[in-house]
């Protein structure tokens, strides 16, 4: 019998599967680099790495992103403005700079880095390097 | 401005609601914003994710409900290696103490944060009376 696929159970899924990583030891803070803004997500895809972050209110112009070998550096400025003289009610909102530096235990072929920000967030796309492969050898 | 100061790592806020989803998925609660101007109220959420053609908003009762949903096709096929927070979509209601017009409620969303504005109805604006 075909079972129907239920997208809201595939979110369920993914947020499992999500909670099961969480701060595994994959990833490693920088050396220079303060902070731990913005949280950050890692995937694979066949070779290559995504990593993925919330960013709302972070203009592509305020991002600053930089890949050396296997060093990540993500940092900016996220802006919060009110019109003149407004009441305010609420102020959960959070405003301020950032700068995090993260080492990936892969070699990444920084050339290939692609980076993407939509919708307040922000995806970039790791390949990894060549020479840092596996390689299948064949027995003769 | 406060942009000098460095931003603080916040966990994201479970929704608990009154009445219960029949989905099992997780659903979270935007950082919200509001202010009032002489005409309107301004309601601004970060809803990182989210695109136009999801968010809901409805105003009944006085109660403003939005809702956005985020795409999570785009996560097939990526195998996590390392999370630092999770993903789901975003819900918050607020009781309004203002009169609304309705008919003139605005959106806009930009960079994951939906900025509602909220004209309030004539006769709840308030009024400078001359003295004659």
């Amino acid at each position: 019998m075909a079972v129907l696929m239920d997208p809201f159970d595939a979110l369920s899924g993914l947020q499992q599967a999500l909670e099961a990583f969480r701060e595994s030891e994959w990833l490693t803070a920088g050396l220079s680099g303060r902070g731990a803004y913005p949280p950050l997500n890692v995937f694979r895809k066949g070779d290559d790495f995504i990593v993925v972050a919330e960013v709302p209110g972070v203009q592509k112009s305020d991002l600053e992103i930089q890949v050396k070998s296997n060093t990540l550096r993500l940092a900016g400025v996220k802006s919060v403005s009110y019109p003149d003289k407004p009441s305010l009610h609420r102020r959960e909102r959070l405003a301020g700079r950032f700068d995090r530096t993260v080492s990936l235990p892969v070699e990444i072929d920084a050339d290939g880095v692609k980076a993407e920000c939509r919708d307040g967030v922000l995806a970039l796309w790791l390949p990894r390097a060549e020479r840092d492969k596996p390689k299948s050898i064949p027995v003769a | 401005m406060a942009e000098t100061h460095e931003l603080a790592v916040r966990d994201k806020k479970e929704l608990v609601s009154k009445e219960e989803k029949t989905v099992p998925a997780r659903y979270y609660v935007p950082y919200a914003d509001i202010y009032e101007t002489g005409d309107a109220l301004s309601v601004v959420m970060e809803m990182a994710g989210v695109t136009k053609d999801n968010v809901s908003v409805a105003l009944e009762n006085d109660v403003l409900r939005v809702e956005g949903q985020i795409d999570f096709a785009k996560y097939d096929g990526m195998e996590p290696v390392y999370t630092e927070y999770n993903i789901g979509h975003y819900a918050r209601s607020f009781t309004l103490s203002n009169k609304i017009d309705q008919e003139k409620i605005s959106a806009q969303l930009e960079d994951g944060v939906l900025t509602l504005r909220l004209p309030k109805a004539k006769q709840a604006q308030a009024r400078r009376i001359a003295i004659g």
